[in-house]
C-alpha cells in the first residue's frame, strides 16, 4: 500500500496558511483492495484497486471551502491549495465555522485493533476458494436452491491521516474482509426468491464459517417461496435483526445535529424526554476493539467515546460535530464523519440497541397473528415528520409460529410511536456491521397488502 | 481548456504522457492469455457544488480527481482492477491483475491496432458549463431561491438551496482498437425546505438540470418553478391526512412518476438479470406484460438530457431501445459483455459510476409514449382512490419481481375530484403484471426535470425517466389509515 506522507500533510498546511488561511486541515487517505466473485462454481470476477486522495478544509476567518485531490505531486497541489483559499475567500463568513475547540483534541489515541496485522489482502485463490465454498454450500442445501447471483469475497485496507493547524495529527489504519453468497431458490411454478447472507469483520480469522454462510442465505431464499400478499390489517411486527438496526439508523439519523439545527428532524427540541419505550438502551460507542465502525478520533481529530444515546427510553445525547454543535448551543459528541474532500457530516460509530432476555422464538412466540419482517425495500422514512411506510416482505405468524410466508405488503406507522412500542427485545445480538440490533417486537403497525 | 472540449483524446494522451503505441502494448499485455476482449477506460472529472442554508451560501467544494480501469473479458468472467495513478506503469500493473481472469491455454489474440473512431452522437456540446460562471453569480442565483421561498409563505423556515456541476472526461480504448472519448457536463440544482406551523414540521424539495449551460436555469424562469415547487409541496404537507392502506386504484401524474418505470420493468431488462436468468422478466421476450396501451423506451440519445450519453462507459454509441411495444416485451438493455453471451447487439447501456468500477447494463432515459386520454379525464374516470403527483426513491427486488416508490406529495381522489392531499406512503407492487393493470394512458408525457440518480450493485449514475398520466387499477398504497 502506498504510504502516506505526514511530511507532505505538515507541508500543505504550511503552504494554505501562507496562501492566507487563517486555519485548515488536511485528510489523506490511501486504499487497496481486492474482490474475487463466483457464479455456479465458476469464476465470474476479479477486482484490485489502489487509491490515495487528499482533501483540504481551509478556513479564512469564518469562511471555508472544501477541496480533494488525487493529483499529489507538490506542483499541482500547491495550485490546488492557492485555489481552495480562494475560494474560501468567497464563500460567506459563518460564525459557527471554524475548527474544534483546540483543547479538545485527544493526547493520546487508543490502540482499537481496527487492523488485522496477521492477514494481510486476500489473494485471488484463496479468495475464489471462499466464495466456492460459500456458494457451493449453497447450492447444495436443497434441490430448489438452481440458481444464483454468485458469491464474493473482498478484502481491503486503508490508512487514514488528520492533520490539522492547530497542532493535532493522528493516523490510523484498518483492514475488512467480507465475503456475501446469492443463491435463488425457484419453485415447480418458476417463480424465483433470493437469499442473501454475509460475514464481515475486521479480522480474518473472525469471519464465519463459509459454509455456515451459504447454507444460511440458502434457507432464506428457501423461506421465502410461494409467498403471498395478506390482508390490509393493523398487527404486531417483530423485526428480525438486521431490519432493527435499519430503524436504529433511521433514529441516529433524527438524532444528528445537522438535520436537528436544520429542523429537519421529528427529535428536534426531544433531548432529556422519553423517546422510546423504557425497555430501550441505545449506545453509541466508537472505541470498541475491532468494531467496524470504530476509530481513534473523529473527522475533526476529537476523541471518540462510548455514550448512552438512549437510556430507558430517554433521549441522553445528539449526536454533534464542531460546526451544528456551535449551532445548538452544545458540546461537539465525537460523531464527526468525514468522507475526503467533504465538510465534516455527522455519523453513529458503532450503534447498539443492548440486548434483552427474549429468544428470537420467544418473542414471535409471544404473537399471536402478525409480522416477521426479514425484509425491507425503499426509502420510506421522513426524518423530519417520523412517517415511516416501507415495502416489506417476511414471515405471517399465527397463534406464535411462523405459519407462511409474505411479499408484496407494506409496513406504516410512524417512528416516534414506533420506538415508544417496542415491547420485547431478543438476546440474540451479533456484530456485522457498525449498526446492529437484536431481534424486537414493536406492538402494532398497519400492515397494506390487499 | 478550450482544447481540452474539443479533443478529449488529445488531453488524456498529452496529460498523462501516453502515445497510441503505448496504448497498445499494454491491451496486448490485458490480452496476453486467452481473452475474448480488453479496454481502458480513463476518466477525468472536475466538480463544484455551492450551498446555500440559513439565508448564507456557506458551503463550497471543489474536487478533482482522474484514474484509469482496465479491463478483461473471457467468455463471462471478468478481470478489473483499477489506479488513480495514470503512468504506464500502473497500467501495467493493472493489465497484469486484470488478465489473470483468463485461461493459460488457447492462442493469443493477434495485436492491437488503436486508431479506429466511434461514430458518436453530438447531445451536449456547450459553450460553457456550469463551473466556468463565477461564484458569485451561481451564489446570487441561490440567495434569490432563497428569498423566493421566504416570500411564498411565512411557515417557510429554512431554505437549503445547492448547486452542484461536474465536467467529466472518458475516454476507452478497446481491443478491436476503437478510441471513442467524450467530455460530459452535468449541472442540478436543488432547493430543499422546511415549513413549520404550530401542528408540526414538512420538507418539501424540487430540483432539476441536465448536461446544460447555467443559462438553462434561467429560461422560462425555471429556477422559479423549482422553487415553488418545493415551497408549495412542503405547505401543502402540513395540511396532509393520514394516507389510506390496501390496494386502491392510482393515477400517476406525469413526469417524475416515470421512476415506477424505472424500477417496475427497466432493472428486470437489464442484460446482466437476464443472461443469468434472475429476473422475474427472464424468457419473456414476446410476451405479453403491459397492457396495449403502454408502449416503454429508453433513450439515450435525447439531447442535453440528464440521462443522454453520445457513447456509453464502453465507447458504445447510446441508442433508443424499445423495452415494451403495446404491451409485448421487446428488448433487454445490453452492454458488450451480456450482449455478446446472449448473442444479441450492444444498446449503448453499458456504463460506470468512475474508473473505479467496471460496466454494466443500466438505464439512460426510461419513459412511457403518450396515449390518448386527458389527465381530467383520466381523473374524473375515479370514484374512490389516490393521485400521486411526486415520488422520492424507489428499489426493486428484480428476482421476485416486488417494487416499491415513495410518494413525496399525493391527493386522495373523490367521486373524480382531486381533494384533500395525504401523507406520504409507499406503493408497492409486481413489476410483471403492473402495468397490465394500466387501463388509461394521458397524451401529457413529461421527462422529469433531470434530479434522477440510480443505484445498483454499489453504482450511481445519473439517469432520466418520464411519464404521461396514467391510471393503475389496483396497487397497493401503504398508508396507515385502515
Amino acid at each position: 500500500m502506498t504510504q502516506l506522507d505526514a511530511a507532505l500533510a505538515e507541508w500543505a498546511l504550511s503552504e494554505a496558511r501562507r496562501h492566507g488561511a487563517t486555519a485548515a486541515e488536511v485528510l489523506c487517505v490511501s486504499a487497496e483492495s481486492t474482490a474475487a466473485g463466483v457464479r455456479l462454481g465458476e469464476v465470474e470476477k476479479l477486482k484490485s484497486s489502489r487509491e490515495r486522495r487528499l482533501g483540504l478544509r481551509v478556513f479564512i476567518g469564518h469562511s471555508s471551502a472544501n477541496a480533494s485531490t488525487a493529483e499529489l505531486d507538490r506542483g499541482s497541489l500547491d495550485a490546488f491549495i492557492a485555489d481552495t483559499v480562494k475560494l474560501a475567500g468567497l464563500t460567506a463568513a459563518d460564525p459557527s465555522s471554524g475548527l474544534p475547540d483546540a483543547a479538545l483534541h485527544p493526547k493520546h489515541l487508543p490502540e482499537l485493533e481496527l487492523a488485522d496485522l496477521s492477514h494481510g489482502i486476500v489473494g485471488a485463490e484463496e479468495a475464489l476458494k471462499l466464495a466456492r465454498t460459500a456458494e457451493r454450500a449453497a447450492l447444495g442445501a436443497d434441490p430448489r436452491i438452481k440458481n444464483s447471483e454468485g458469491a464474493e469475497f473482498d478484502s481491503g485496507r486503508y490508512q487514514v491521516l488528520f492533520a490539522n493547524s492547530q497542532g493535532f495529527s493522528g493516523e490510523y489504519a484498518g483492514s475488512t474482509f467480507n465475503l456475501g453468497v446469492a443463491p435463488i431458490a425457484q419453485s415447480d411454478d418458476g417463480k424465483m426468491q433470493q437469499g442473501y447472507w454475509y460475514t464481515a469483520n475486521r479480522h480474518f480469522g473472525r469471519l464465519d464459517d463459509p459454509e455456515l454462510v451459504g447454507k444460511t442465505a440458502a434457507k432464506r431464499a428457501l423461506r421465502r417461496l410461494g409467498a403471498r400478499k395478506i390482508k390490509t390489517m393493523r398487527a404486531p411486527v417483530v423485526f428480525d435483526p438486521d431490519m432493527a438496526a435499519s430503524l436504529l439508523r433511521s433514529l441516529a439519523g433524527a438524532a444528528s445535529g445537522p438535520s436537528l439545527y436544520k429542523g429537519a428532524s421529528f427529535l428536534v427540541g426531544r433531548l432529556g424526554s422519553e423517546v422510546a419505550a423504557v425497555n430501550v438502551n441505545i449506545f453509541d460507542d466508537g472505541i470498541m476493539r475491532a468494531g467496524m465502525g470504530s476509530r481513534p478520533f473523529d473527522g475533526e481529530g476529537l476523541a471518540t467515546n462510548r455514550k448512552p444515546l438512549v437510556e430507558k427510553g430517554v433521549l441522553k445525547t445528539y449526536l454533534l460535530d464542531a460546526y451544528s454543535a456551535r449551532k445548538l448551543k452544545l458540546a461537539p459528541t465525537g460523531n464527526a464523519s468525514r468522507a475526503v474532500g467533504d465538510s465534516p457530516t455527522v455519523s453513529p460509530t458503532n450503534l447498539y440497541l443492548e440486548p434483552g432476555r427474549y429468544t428470537a422464538e420467544e418473542i414471535i412466540g409471544s404473537v399471536k397473528q402478525g409480522l416477521y419482517v426479514t425484509e425491507l425495500i425503499g426509502f420510506g422514512v421522513n426524518g423530519v415528520t417520523g412517517d415511516y411506510s416501507r415495502g416489506a416482505g417476511g414471515m405471517w405468524i399465527e397463534d406464535g409460529e411462523l405459519a407462511f410466508p409474505v411479499q408484496e405488503i407494506t409496513i406504516a406507522g410512524n417512528l416516534k410511536e414506533m420506538f415508544l412500542s417496542i415491547d420485547m427485545i431478543g438476546n440474540d445480538l451479533k456484530w456485522r456491521s457498525p449498526v446492529v440490533s437484536p431481534t424486537m417486537k414493536i406492538g402494532a403497525m398497519m400492515i397494506a397488502g390487499e | 481548456m478550450a482544447n481540452e472540449l474539443v479533443k478529449p483524446d488529445k488531453f488524456f494522451l498529452n496529460r498523462f504522457g501516453m502515445n497510441e503505441g503505448a496504448l497498445e502494448q499494454i491491451l496486448g499485455s490485458a490480452l496476453e492469455r486467452r481473452a475474448d476482449y480488453a479496454d481502458l477506460y480513463f476518466e477525468y472529472r472536475s466538480a463544484e457544488g455551492l450551498s446555500l442554508e440559513e439565508s448564507m451560501v456557506n458551503h463550497t467544494s471543489k474536487s478533482v480527481s482522474h484514474g484509469v480501469g482496465v479491463r478483461v473479458c473471457a467468455e463471462d468472467r471478468t478481470g478489473y482492477a483499477y489506479s488513480d495513478e495514470v503512468t504506464i506503469d500502473r497500467m501495467r500493473m493493472a493489465a497484469e491483475a486484470a488478465r489473470a481472469i483468463a485461461d493459460h491455454r488457447g492462442e493469443r489474440p493477434g495485436a492491437v491496432q488503436v486508431g479506429k473512431p466511434v461514430a458518436q452522437h453530438n447531445l451536449y456540446e456547450l459553450e460553457s458549463i456550469p463551473t466556468d460562471v463565477p461564484l458569485e453569480e451561481r451564489a446570487r442565483l441561490l440567495k434569490q431561491i432563497d428569498e423566493l421561498a421566504r416570500a411564498y409563505d411565512p411557515r417557510v423556515r429554512n431554505v437549503m438551496a445547492s448547486v452542484a456541476a461536474e465536467r467529466k472526461l472518458v475516454m476507452v480504448v478497446n481491443s478491436d482498437g476503437q478510441i471513442a472519448a467524450d467530455v460530459q457536463p452535468l449541472c442540478r440544482l436543488n432547493v430543499t425546505l422546511i415549513a413549520e406551523d404550530a401542528k408540526g414540521r414538512q420538507m418539501g424539495a424540487f430540483g432539476g438540470g441536465g448536461r446544460v449551460e447555467w443559462s438553462y436555469f434561467f429560461e422560462g424562469d425555471r429556477w422559479k418553478e423549482y422553487t415553488l415547487k418545493a415551497a408549495r409541496q412542503a405547505i401543502i404537507n402540513l395540511e396532509a391526512v393520514d394516507a389510506p392502506a390496501g390496494e386502491m386504484v392510482v393515477v400517476l401524474g406525469p413526469g417524475w412518476p416515470g421512476i415506477l418505470l424505472h424500477e417496475a420493468i427497466g432493472h428486470g431488462l437489464e442484460g446482466d438479470f437476464n443472461r443469468k436468468g434472475v429476473s422475474a422478466f427472464s424468457n419473456r421476450i414476446g410476451q405479453q406484460v403491459a397492457s396495449p396501451l403502454c408502449t416503454v423506451i429508453d433513450d439515450g440519445t435525447i439531447a442535453n438530457r440528464r440521462g443522454s450519453l453520445n457513447v456509453d462507459d464502453e465507447g458504445t454509441p447510446t441508442s433508443r431501445t424499445v423495452l415494451i411495444e403495446k404491451g409485448i416485451l421487446r428488448g433487454y438493455l445490453q452492454d458488450r459483455l451480456n450482449a455478446r453471451l446472449m448473442k444479441m447487439a450492444p444498446t449503448g447501456n453499458g456504463r460506470r459510476e468512475s474508473f473505479a468500477y467496471s460496466p454494466m447494463p443500466r438505464m439512460t432515459n426510461t419513459f412511457m409514449l403518450p396515449g390518448d386520454s386527458t389527465p381530467a379525464e383520466i381523473l374524473r374516470s375515479v370514484k374512490h382512490g389516490l393521485y400521486a403527483v411526486s415520488f422520492g426513491g424507489g428499489q426493486v427486488d428484480i428476482t421476485n419481481g416486488k417494487f416499491v416508490f415513495s410518494a413525496s406529495e399525493a391527493y386522495l381522489i373523490e367521486d373524480g375530484e382531486v381533494t384533500r392531499p395525504v401523507k406520504g406512503a409507499t406503493l408497492i407492487g409486481n413489476g410483471p403484471d403492473v402495468l397490465t393493470r394500466v387501463s388509461m394512458v394521458g397524451n401529457d408525457l413529461e421527462l422529469d426535470s433531470g434530479i434522477g440518480t440510480c443505484g445498483k450493485d454499489g453504482q450511481s449514475v445519473p439517469v432520466g425517466v418520464g411519464l404521461p398520466t396514467i391510471r393503475i387499477d389496483g396497487i397497493t398504497v401503504g398508508g396507515t389509515r385502515a
